[in-house]
């Protein structure tokens, strides 16, 4: 059975053959096939199975509104699922799979399901998933879920790269049919900047599917000679395979160019999809007008498709998709597949005009003012049943059926911000309303003007206007001559009377009858029609079915379809992977790191890293001998305890902060003071924000008269940087305060323990005394002559330096650390010894900054000065902040030293149950203390100054079993709480 | 979005970090005003369908702070000003 239903014709190369697979079974098409299309050339109709009913189907359509013929594409890592066999373009190997269908696509054991539809109703969930409560999360959803969903990811790593771009022009044209070639060509030759684009990999749109005659040659032809004057712009973009999925605010418009799905495999260095933004300046919307069915009993079988797809798969790509062929139609356009296709060569056996007054086409049995009633062929139809206008029945052998109920216009993407379409009574259908996005029109089929002459002319008038308001003269051409065929319709939505389901919206399965249901159940208002029965929320967002389901509505109730309205779309036009919109922002490039200045020589000694905000951090350095990270760090705390530790401490955020406002400045930035602070010291500052919450903290230095030096956390360089630019601009404009963030431009190491100073004596040019360069003192001095600054500042209890140099320098500023550090036994640490010591030292960071804490909870309420005004000052007097009984930062130890701590875990009194009321507080950060010999946390208890001393339980109830330890409260300094080291 | 940037004109509002109603510009005097006044002005706020004054800084950008006035329904930009010129002409100083 090779292409048994090709037929003459088609813009297909039949001169080349392509091989595929669809279900195992091996087929052959040809280059311009789609998998649609090459599988109906192959006789085959079945393609899916329905999402709620797993009823049989096949293509409704031979464009990207397809409901049912949903396949899963490809094999392995580039498995795609729910991709529509309409649009996807065949390729040489291409393999392609059934989906929602077990054992087979021909026998699956869930169309129980149609079976029990009565049950399967519109509010099914809603009144069967209702009782009793306790089932929802246990039963239900997971039923639901595993029933729910069409195709099925395969959970490997998408091999593919995808892409982002923008893209700027005058004049966007979406679509590339008679009205967007006409517009487009109009701008082109006026010399505006245009993009074409068309999600067709085939520019041409309806022209490429019908016989129409455009300028005396076949409306192909005219398409394809247009684009090729087209490429010949410069100032002219052509985007085949290009979707626009979205208008957005002030002229954007996101598009997703398919640049690689046609291929077994990209390109080398070529992206599967880009995801473009396109900013335009004005925009014609020329996608175009959908069919729409009729619906009658059974009208889902594969093979009965919209009678448009019908005679598009005969003149595009040669495929008669039956032998014996019958079209149901209430309009003219339905009549001209039968016209085709008997030119085809194709046996139409019969027309059902619903139409009592319809045109007869010679040689062609009509049936006036007839309906079909019924299909037969459940896994492919082969025979319908009709009644004409007397009300006789007859039945017809047949393999297709085209039905026409008309041509809604794609009014989609000028809806995309709320604006509601409008009915037209000409086409019966909705044409784009008031209010679409600023800058857009629309043209030809979208705007409801359904003749090719139509679509010529309103493209060429819609591109003058859009570049008239640009202030470009495009010229009004001769338009090539065209068909004008005015519209006749008469309405007809769907065939009263049977007994048995005429679908709507075949991809979430609503019929009629869930229509009527909603009606019964007063769901009458458009959205709750929608949501009620799911009519138009698959992912196809009801392109054939929407329109349709009102107008039953509208019958129902009385009222007229303007009366009864529209619900409207938004974005995407059709659905858009993940991976396209997540671009080049996955993995390892989701975020970028940045490398700390001895990131090189950190990985030479094979440290281990770890993510530390933006940055990359050396987290500890194994020495040979040592097989767990514990005794890394226990080795790198004693080390630099007992003698001197170096650690790059880049990372924190650095502000440099000049002018003669400077002091002033901080004293309303930070809640204690600094414009006392002497030149050549430092202070430790904290940073609250409006609400009296601490917003951050750190060591800032005062270099000169009106220049101070800020360090900020790593978390929140960059937040406190915007704040601080926030303070300067908008609250006090008239201060004399510059700003620099220099976080990145000095490269910045901690020197701590008993022999930091006898270190940097051997490589700093100036004396560093305690006498010249005493505790908490800043300064600029030399590194063999080089600029460097240094900070007499600690944050492991140690007497510890900072010493900073440009960041060119870093490298050799680690190696030259290490060296001079050599007759020390100096050790360099990572972040966890930093942490271990900070810990012991009872210092707060991120764990205890965590944005639900005040200066009172740290232990640090005398430090808001009432004195002046600050950031914070005010909110923080509030009653519910300063509650004596409120949270205070504690220290903790486990009474047995053996006892393990976990951070996370909650204070409860001994004996007291573990319940939200009697919660104490929480352990925010725990070490294992090498000096102390056990574990060792730091933690927010309510009262926590006044139970210094008391044995309480620390209890973790985020593990099964649930794990406790009696624990000692004691004073969170737990390494010489007097501070003799660091001023030593 | 696009934000018209008074200085470096039409700028994609990706590069910008948005705050909110341009009503926090006027912060109380925190030695003259109480805990009431300053509570209003940091948490009482109109959220209107419609014209609406906010503050938005350029980031990634030359880090104005700017004060643009858009339609929360259309999203239309109405005007975009220097939050510095308009703190100055609130009477905003030091």
């Amino acid at each position: 059975m090779s292409q048994s239903n090709r037929i003459a014709g088609g813009q297909i190369d039949r001169s080349r053959t392509f091989r595929f697979t669809f279900d195992g079974t091996a087929y052959t098409g040809h280059p311009g096939d789609t998998l649609a299309s090459a599988l109906l050339s192959n006789g085959v109709r079945l393609m899916g199975r329905s999402f709620k009913y797993h009823r049989p189907r096949g293509p409704l359509s031979a464009g990207s509104e397809e409901p049912n013929a949903l396949v899963q594409l490809r094999s392995g890592a580039r498995q795609e699922p729910n991709t529509r066999a309409t649009v996807a373009e065949l390729f040489d190997g291409l393999t392609a799979t059934s989906q929602n269908a077990w054992p087979s696509l021909r026998f699956d054991a869930m169309a129980i399901n149609d079976r029990l539809n009565t049950f399967f109703t519109a509010g099914f969930y809603y009144k069967t998933f209702m009782w009793p409560a306790s089932f929802w999360e246990k039963v239900y959803e997971p039923i639901i879920r595993r029933a729910a969903g069409l195709g099925a990811l395969t959970r490997e790593e998408d091999p593919d790269e995808y892409d982002k771009g923008f893209l700027h022009c005058d004049l966007l044209v979406i679509g590339a049919g008679p009205a967007g070639l006409s517009a487009a060509l109009t701008a082109g030759r006026a010399g505006a900047r245009v993009i074409l684009a068309d999600e067709d990999f085939r520019m041409g749109g309806r022209l490429n599917a019908e016989t129409h005659e455009v300028g005396g040659m076949a409306g192909a032809d005219w398409a394809a000679a247009s684009v090729a004057e087209l490429a010949t712009m410069p100032n002219v973009r052509l985007m085949a395979r290009t979707t626009i999925v979205g208008a957005f605010d002030h002229g954007i418009y996101g598009a997703v160019e398919r640049v690689s799905d046609h291929l077994a495999v990209p390109e080398k260095g070529k992206p599967r999809q880009t995801l473009w933004r396109i900013y335009s300046r004005r925009a014609i919307l020329a996608g175009g007008a959908t069919e729409r069915p009729i619906a009658f009993e059974n009208n889902d079988r594969p093979g009965i498709m919209l009678a448009g797809a019908l005679r598009a798969y005969a003149n595009r790509w040669g495929v008669a998709v039956g032998d014996r062929v019958a079209i149901f139609t209430n309009n003219d356009d339905g009549l001209r597949s039968a016209t085709d296709l008997r030119a085809k060569g194709v046996d139409v056996v019969a027309v059902i005009d619903a139409r009592a007054d319809g045109p007869l086409l010679p040689g062609i049995r009509h049936v006036k003012g007839g309906e079909v009633v019924d299909a037969q062929g459940r896994l492919g139809l082969t025979s319908i049943t009709v009644r004409d206008a007397s009300g006789r029945t007859d039945n017809l052998r047949v393999t297709a059926l085209g039905v026409s109920g008309g041509w809604n216009p794609n009014v989609n993407i000028s809806s995309h911000h709320r604006s509601r379409p409008v009915w037209d009574e000409g086409i019966r259908s909705f044409i784009p309303g008031a209010d679409v996005p600023a800058g857009q029109s629309a043209a030809g089929a979208a705007a409801g003007v359904l003749s090719t002459h139509g679509a010529l002319a309103t493209g060429q008038a819609q591109a003058i206007a859009a570049l008239e308001g640009l202030g470009i003269t495009a010229k009004a051409g001769s338009l090539p001559e065209a068909e004008d065929a005015p519209v006749s319709i008469t309405p007809k939505w769907y065939v009263s009377g049977g007994k048995g389901r005429a679908w709507i919206d075949p991809q979430n399965d609503v019929t009629v009858k869930d229509v009527k249901l909603a009606h019964q159940e007063n769901f009458t208002s458009v959205e709750h029609l929608k949501r009620y029965t799911t009519l138009g929320m698959a992912t196809d967002q009801g392109k054939t079915g929407n329109v349709l389901g009102l107008a039953v509505m509208a019958g129902l109730t009385g009222r007229t379809i303007p009366e009864t309205g529209t619900t409207i779309y938004r974005p995407p036009y059709t659905p858009v992977a993940m991976g396209t919109l997540a671009g080049r922002s996955r993995g390892k490039e989701f975020k970028p790191f940045r490398l700390t200045p001895s990131h090189k020589w950190a990985e030479e000694q094979g440290a281990v890293f770890v993510e530390v905000g933006m940055w990359l951090r050396a987290q500890w350095l194994p020495k040979p001998g040592e097989s767990h990270w514990r005794e890394s760090v226990d080795r790198e705390v004693l080390a630099a305890r007992k003698s001197v530790g170096i650690c790059d401490v880049t990372t924190l955020g650095k502000i440099d902060i000049q002018g003669t406002d400077a002091g002033a400045f901080l004293d309303r930035v930070y809640c204690n003071t600094f414009s006392t602070l002497a030149v050549g010291k430092c202070r430790y500052g904290l940073m609250l924000r409006e609400d009296g919450m601490v917003f951050d903290d750190g060591t800032t230095a005062r270099m000169g008269e009106h220049e101070y030096v800020m360090t900020t956390t790593i978390a929140n360089a960059v937040t406190v940087f915007r704040h601080l630019e926030y303070c300067r601009q908008v609250l006090w404009p008239d201060m004399d305060v510059q700003l620099i963030s220099t976080t990145e431009a000095w490269a910045q190491f901690s020197v701590a323990g008993p022999n930091a100073r006898k270190l940097l004596e051997k490589i700093v040019d100036q004396d560093i005394s305690d006498a010249a360069f005493s505790y908490m003192g800043a300064g600029e001095i030399t590194v063999g002559g080089l600029r460097a600054r240094l900070f007499r500042i600690s944050f492991s209890g140690e007497l510890a330096y900072e010493i900073a140099v440009p960041t060119r320098y870093g490298d050799a500023m680690i190696r030259a650390l290490v060296a001079a550090g050599q007759e020390f036994d100096a050790v360099v640490y990572g972040t966890e010894a930093l942490g271990v010591m900070r810990v012991e030292k009872g210092h707060v960071a991120g764990n205890e900054l965590n944005g639900q804490s005040s200066a009172l909870n740290m232990g640090l309420g005398k430090m808001v000065s009432k004195k002046k005004d600050s950031i914070g000052m005010v909110l923080s007097q509030r009653e519910g902040m300063n509650d004596p009984d409120g949270y205070r930062i504690v220290g903790v130890k486990p009474v047995d030293p053996a006892g393990k701590l976990t951070a996370g875990s909650h204070f409860l009194e001994i004996g007291a149950a573990a319940e939200i009321a009697n919660d104490g507080g929480w352990l925010t950060s725990k070490v294992y203390s090498p000096h102390l010999g056990c574990d060792i946390a730091l933690g927010y208890l309510k009262g926590g100054d006044q139970k210094i001393g008391k044995r309480m339980r620390a209890v973790n109830l985020l593990v099964k079993p649930a794990t406790e330890t009696e624990v000692e409260i004691v004073s969170p300094h737990f390494f010489d709480p007097e501070g003799e080291r660091l001023r030593g | 979005m696009i934000i018209n940037h008074p200085i470096l004109g039409p700028r994609d509002a990706q590069e910008f970090v948005y705050l909110g109603d341009a009503a926090l510009m006027g912060r109380p005097d925190g030695m003259t005003a109480g805990i009431e006044e300053f509570h209003d002005w940091l948490y009482n706020r109109d959220n209107p369908a419609g014209e609406h004054r906010e503050l938005w800084y350029h980031e990634q950008g030359d880090r104005s702070w700017l004060v643009v006035t858009r339609n929360t329904v259309t999203h239309e930009i109405l005007k975009v000003e220097l939050a510095r010129d308009v703190a100055r002409a609130m009477g905003r100083a030091k």
